[in-house]
């Protein structure tokens, strides 16, 4: 059991990190732009796949570092010419011009390395068991992906914090137009931060390429979570953002883990003679129902408190 | 200058020969459903008839959020999918106790199912509008997509359950087991669920959801409540794709679990927006646009959707009135008599923008088909050319003609937009609105 707790909040934590490297991107878009992007986790997949790609040609410690600026460029191209084109037909265009975006690339992707996954494999520097617990093998590669994890979130943290380029974009984020008057280029700042979001995003998809699974399906999977991530943080708060990744990381990576059901815990009391639907609750394991609890923590964040758990406003 | 366009007045007093035209399109809508199979009466036509029948009933449901409430869903399909499995459950359970309901009220269950589950989510989910509804929309969606797959023996697990709607009673002799019958029972549900959405935006409910779209905060100082107001939307919207959502189950006699997937959801939203959400008719072309090309294009290239994401973009961009808002943006011109001042440049505009198609359509069908080796499977027929993907002189063509044709189109675009212009404010001036 306690095996099971140690690597469970170990996997937990660094799927939060993973997470948090996404939506720190999306909600500081969100809260500059307005514009919800949907296409995020697209990016996060285009970074595993150019990963992927400049891993097989030059090798990957060249890939961690020109996959994410290859994404990040992608990022600003689609900010300079689709955002900022679309931005004058409200917030529903761009949100729908995003969810376009993501179909086109999933599709892109799927046209280029097919629909099956793609063999990016763990790093020979780095495939080597870190340390072991409980007669369980730690591997080196994910202590190397949480700790690329922190160390941009510390870097961004003080970027934002104590930087000029840092403070502008706060103001940014609330006074855009007082920027503006400023004499500050508002849109370059948009454009970089849209940049920097999707870099990081395709930083995570580098680094979490190997580990997970490199496929053309992976962003579909991912988004849905993000954005309850976003919602549960509250739109807009980054430390809302970082707990709530960090917890939905912890939750699902429990949840997975766990191999209870109601019918484990209270044999006796089997309803096996009521209605067929309540045998099918009764039996499910909560690793089955792994995937629904992040939109179940969802539905109660919205009952319990609307705007999230460190939002402040009602959009 | 009798017939200055102002809304108010259009409304206010509207002649009977307007009321009469208004009931003729209805009457030709019915015409036209009944006489469409007679005169293609091949099987895989009626098929599409069919399917195309459903996708206008859905996504005209989906229009009473998008499009009336302003309401931007990435889950419909939920509503669609249990309207299905309430529409298959009724049937088998018809059959199973003998119950005497034939298979015509079967759609009105599955609205019901649809209706259900709206009333269930939609208090949560329209508390707010905009973005937040959305995403609450995507996770609702998510999870009653991942849902199903836990509940088997409601959704069926994986392969979802299947019904035979000939076990049905029978009336009037209808078995429903020719495609003609269920063409019919479609297109008579079709032409109902129309009428009825249009009805509906024309009540007061539909004029309330229209202001709750444009401004909410002036609605809440008349007294009414947006929330309540985006409630009572959303249910119906439910309801009428519930209605689809049983349709397509009679249509495929099985419902699973792809009927409530983002994919479903997606598509709708496509139909939608492509064929317009700020008119009526918008969704219907919309609808039939989508549903011809998702047909059409399966069978000639394996990136159909890829082509689907490029035009929404399009359109998201360009266009973000839809397929109807570009039709209806020339009525003024019409009436103003100055349409002839824009066609020589949209004649003009044809051929390079049809070049940069191409140029497109070669350069996607090139990566497509780089990897498939050997036999046919790597030569594309573009207008009946065969162009093999492995040749570099392929590849030339192509960014050719996307570039050459991206550079000419672009300024034959602008001459578009400067026409237009002209003829735009003679409409103007001519005291048309335009």
């Amino acid at each position: 059991m306690l095996e099971l707790i140690v690597i469970s909040t170990l996997n937990g934590v660094l799927f939060g990190m993973l997470l948090f490297l996404l939506s720190s991107g999306l909600t500081v878009i969100f809260s500059m732009m307005g514009v919800l992007n949907f296409a995020h986790a697209s990016f996060y997949m285009l970074g595993a796949f150019f990963g992927y790609q400049l891993t097989k040609w030059i090798g990957f410690w060249p890939a961690l570092v020109l996959a994410p600026l290859l994404v990040g460029a992608v990022g600003m191209a689609v900010e300079r010419y689709g955002l900022r084109n679309t931005h004058k037909h409200g917030h529903v265009a761009e949100l729908l011009l995003t969810f376009g975006l993501a179909f086109a690339i999933e599709e892109i992707v799927s046209m280029i390395w097919g629909k099956s996954p793609v063999d990016y494999r763990v790093p020979a520097a780095l495939d080597f068991p870190a340390f072991t617990i409980f007669s369980t093998n730690y591997p080196a590669y994910k202590i190397f992906m949480l700790a690329i994890s922190v160390l941009i979130f510390v870097a961004l943290l003080v970027a934002l914090k104590r930087t000029r380029v840092g403070l502008i974009v706060q103001a940014a984020l609330t006074h855009p137009h007082m920027v503006g008057h400023l004499g500050h280029n508002v849109g370059r700042i948009f454009m970089l931060v849209f940049g920097v979001g999707s870099a990081l995003a395709g930083l995570a998809g580098v680094i979490a390429g190997p580990a997970l699974v490199t496929q053309s399906d992976m962003a579909a999977l991912l988004g849905p979570i993000l954005f309850v991530v976003i919602v549960f943080g509250g739109l807009g708060s980054l430390p809302g953002a970082f707990i709530a990744s960090l917890f939905t990381g912890l939750v699902q990576t429990f949840a997975v883990a766990l191999n209870g059901s109601l019918a484990s815990a209270f044999g006796p009391l089997d309803p096996s003679i009521g209605p067929s639907v309540l045998t099918d609750i009764w039996n499910v394991t909560i690793a089955q129902i792994a995937p629904v609890l992040p939109y179940v923590l969802l539905v109660v964040i919205l009952i319990v408190r609307p705007m999230g758990l460190l939002g402040t406003r009602e959009t | 200058m009798t017939s200055t366009v102002t809304s108010a007045s259009d409304v206010a007093a509207k002649p009977s020969g307007q009321n009469l035209r208004f009931y003729g399109l209805w009457v030709v809508a019915a015409i036209a459903l009944v006489v469409l199979p007679l005169i293609f009466s091949s099987g895989g036509s009626l098929t599409s008839f069919s399917l195309i029948g459903i996708a206008i009933i859905f996504a005209l449901s989906y229009n009473i959020l998008l499009g009336e409430t302003g309401l931007l869903s990435f889950g419909h399909a939920v509503h669609y999918g249990l309207g299905g499995f309430a529409a298959v459950h009724m049937m088998n359970a018809v059959t199973s106790h003998g119950w005497p309901i034939p298979l015509p009220v079967i759609p009105l269950v599955g609205g019901i199912g649809g209706l259900g589950l709206a009333l269930l989510i939609g208090w949560v989910m329209t508390r707010r509008a905009g973005t937040v509804f959305a995403m609450i929309s995507l996770g609702i969606g998510e999870l009653v997509a991942s849902s199903s797959l836990i509940l088997r023996s409601v959704f069926g697990g994986e392969s979802g359950i299947s019904t035979d709607r000939t076990a049905l009673p029978h009336i009037f002799g209808w078995t429903f087991g020719p495609q003609i019958q269920v063409y019919y029972l479609i297109a008579f549900w079709v032409l109902v669920s129309a009428m009825a959405m249009y009805a509906l935006t024309r009540t007061p409910l539909g004029r309330i959801c229209n202001a709750v779209r444009d401004n909410p905060g002036r609605v809440e100082f008349i007294g009414y409540d947006p929330h309540v107001v985006r409630y009572l939307a959303y249910c119906f919207a439910g309801f009428f794709a519930g209605i689809a959502g049983g349709l397509a189950a009679i249509n495929f006699e099985i419902a699973n679990s792809a009927y409530l997937g983002a994919v479903q959801s997606g598509m709708v939203l496509f139909a939608t927006f492509i064929g317009g959400a700020s008119y009526f008719f918008g969704p219907i072309l919309g609808a039939i646009l989508v549903t011809y090309l998702q047909l059409g294009l399966t069978s000639v290239t394996s990136v159909w959707q890829l082509y689907f994401g490029i035009i929404f973009i399009g359109i998201v961009m360009f266009a973000p009135g839809g397929i109807a808002g570009l039709l209806m943006m020339h009525r003024p011109l019409i009436r103003a008599r100055t349409l002839g001042l824009v066609i020589p440049s949209y004649l003009v505009a044809t051929l390079p923008t049809l070049a940069l198609a191409c140029g497109v359509i070669l350069s996607i069908e090139t990566v497509a088909r780089y990897t498939v080796t050997g036999g046919e499977g790597n030569i594309v027929k573009l207008l009946g050319i065969p162009f093999n993907t492995t040749a570099p002189t392929t590849w030339g063509i192509a960014a050719v003609l996307v570039v050459g044709g991206f550079i000419v189109a672009r300024i034959t675009w602008r001459r578009i937009a400067e026409a237009w212009d002209r003829a735009a404010s003679i409409a103007r001036d001519r005291g048309y609105l335009a």
